[in-house]
């Protein structure tokens, strides 16, 4: 049995239905993320482990134990929030100590725990400022802190980067995993931020219309998607749609050719398909061990920096595509003709 | 002569207060005739009756912004995290002391609470002390209940209380260390209207015949010429001291301080 397991769990807002028959199991000392669009129930799932939302049915145990039924302050589960909460009126020390002071913990012991959670943070000097005094990303770690100064058996973090700057963000997120890792402590991380999940977490829930539709290491989920929405969700897709000419060899008419994938089609003969490629599958020209080549034309340029971002119109569609910037290779121009080609094998078949 | 009326209006609504104000000073100062002198405020300073029925109000006004302060508080943040949907109607029957006058709620507390009732509060001075607290408590609560709920409404309720219970606080933990501290300003300007209500309340007081400064000033007000006077500007100046004193506090709170 997982330490925290989550199992048919249902949870509906007046007639809507929010989370349906949810089930999760985390080992203790796993990163999972919750990721999906607005709406699709993953802040519900986080609450109802807090304590916040009581579900309609269904059951959450901790290290074999249901708390379903208890309040949230006897879950002894810490939570941090997007917007902080840092409470205004007490100074960083004193928020941080707040959760040993409820708890009984004597004086010295709860200095010198503040003390060690202020350092863990890289914060050791700021505990006589009072909250308003803190940058964003400064708030946050004394959260993190605040949530971790009370040993909590698991740690919920609810979106708490998505008020914070594109820089802190990153390094605030390295920071998080560093301390989670060092710690050991078992955490859920909602994001609705794909880069952020796929960065930091051990396995990824990817939720939609309340219900989990993939679980799996980041690679996976990226790699091998389980369903039309997690494809789409997951990073960018290009779809070249098709139908089915041999299943067994695994032969598809699409863009105008045929494309031999080399393994055996979950579909019926003359069954219309989707082809996904992710954009660093695709390869302006030809290339060796990318066997499948189509015609394109560049519709669009998009320099990034150390990337470049194409869309060229090819099989029919417009595709997108990614390559490394060289110095002496200036990016094609607009209406260039050329080819794009991929390799068989990193074709993702999504079934209509 | 935009700036000419806006200068016009300025005078005349300083002359519109400051005169009458002025004129109760001066004649305050005008009690032994052909000169000026405090002669008048001696005589009411000095009057035990002036030191017994103003520490009366005093003390009461204390305990009704203390009994106001714990009605209202855990009301408001109740109503404001749990029901929210019932706020308009909190909001109206916390308005409902301005349209109800205060006679009616004094001889509706007689009449609920006199001797012969199942409830006798009025047959001890305690008790009688008691119910003209909560007299005055209900007059208050529309400015204190408003006060509290604006200063809720600068803080972000709902996630300062689940992250305090995420910390493992009960709720008395959380109104005591958590929203009362944050609302306190509020509630102290919420405090300053009962303060002045209380002072000069004269039909509860006068109804439930307890020695508090209202009637006190009636009586000299209806039997004296220039105390009233005197005694008024006195009430001024408290009020005028107890504003600068919440101002006071509300700076000396350091989490309130903006930064510059």
């Amino acid at each position: 049995m997982a330490f925290l397991d989550i199992s048919h769990l249902e949870k509906s807002f007046g007639a809507l239905r929010v989370v349906k028959d949810f089930n999760l199991g985390i080992d203790k000392g796993e990163f999972i993320s919750l990721l999906g669009p607005s709406g699709c129930g993953k802040t519900t799932v986080l609450r109802m482990v807090a304590g916040f939302e009581t579900p309609d049915s269904g059951k959450i145990s901790v290290d074999g134990r249901d708390i379903v039924g208890l309040r949230p302050n006897q879950r002894k589960i810490g939570m941090v929030f997007q917007a902080y909460a840092l409470f205004p009126n007490l100074t960083v020390a004193q928020n941080v100590g707040f959760g040993l002071s409820i708890a009984g913990v004597g004086r010295a012991e709860a200095a010198a725990r503040v003390t060690e959670m202020l350092g863990l943070i890289g914060l050791p000097d700021l505990g006589g400022r009072y909250p308003f005094q803190l940058s964003g990303g400064q708030q946050q770690r004394v959260a993190l802190a605040r949530a971790l100064a009370v040993r909590p058996q698991v740690l919920l973090l609810d979106e708490p980067l998505s008020a914070l700057d594109a820089k802190i963000r990153v390094s605030l997120r390295t920071e998080i995993r560093e301390i989670q890792q060092r710690l050991g402590i078992t955490t859920i991380f909602v994001t609705h931020d794909q880069e952020e999940a796929l960065s930091i977490s051990d396995r990824i829930v990817v939720m939609n219309g309340g219900i989990a539709e993939q679980v799996g290491a980041p690679f996976a989920i990226y790699n091998r998607p389980a369903t039309r929405f997690v494809a789409n969700f997951v990073g960018t897709l290009n779809t070249l749609t098709g139908a089915v000419e041999d299943p067994a060899s695994g032969r598809i008419a699409a863009g105008g050719r045929e494309i031999s994938l080399g393994r055996p089609v979950d579909a019926a003969r003359g069954a219309p398909i989707t082809l996904a490629l992710r954009p660093e599958a695709l390869h302006l020209g030809r290339a060796e061990g990318r066997d499948v080549v189509l015609p394109a034309t560049v519709s669009d340029v998009h320099f990034l920096g150390s990337v470049i971002r194409l869309r060229v119109e090819a099989g029919g569609g417009t595709l997108s595509l990614d390559t490394f910037n060289r110095a002496d290779t200036p990016p094609p121009a607009v209406g260039t003709e050329t080819e794009v080609s991929f390799a068989a094998s990193d074709v993702i078949l999504l079934a209509d | 002569m935009t700036r000419l009326w806006s200068y016009g209006a300025l005078l005349f609504g300083i002359v519109y207060f400051l005169l009458p104000l002025y004129g109760m000073s001066e004649f305050s100062l005008r009690m032994i005739r052909g000169e000026y002198s405090l002669q008048a405020y001696r005589v009411v300073l000095t009057d035990a009756r002036f030191q017994a029925t103003f520490g009366y109000s005093v003390v009461m006004a204390l305990v009704t912004i203390a009994f106001g302060v714990l009605l209202v508080v855990p009301t408001a943040f109740w109503v404001r995290l749990k029901m929210p949907g019932l706020r308009p109607y909190v909001e109206f029957i916390t308005l409902l002391p301005l349209v109800i006058p205060s006679i009616v709620i004094v001889f509706g507390y007689i009449r609920l609470y006199n001797t012969s009732s199942w409830l006798p509060m009025t047959g001890t001075t305690m008790g009688t002390n008691i119910l003209l607290m909560f007299g005055y408590a209900t007059l208050a609560l529309p400015y204190m209940y408003r006060a509290v709920d604006t200063g809720l409404r600068t803080i972000d309720v709902g996630t300062l209380t689940e992250a305090a219970q995420s910390l493992g606080a009960g709720w008395t933990t959380i109104l005591a260390r958590i929203i009362l501290p944050n609302v306190l300003g509020a509630v102290l300007s919420g405090a300053f209207l009962p303060l002045a209500i209380v002072i000069g309340e004269f039909t509860m007081a006068a109804l439930l015949d307890r020695p508090a400064f209202g009637p006190f000033m009636q009586l000299l007000g209806a039997n004296r010429a220039y105390e009233p006077a005197a005694l008024a500007v006195i009430a001024f100046g408290i009020t005028w001291a107890c504003m600068g004193l919440i101002q006071l506090v509300s700076r000396l709170s350091k989490h309130n301080r903006i930064a510059r």
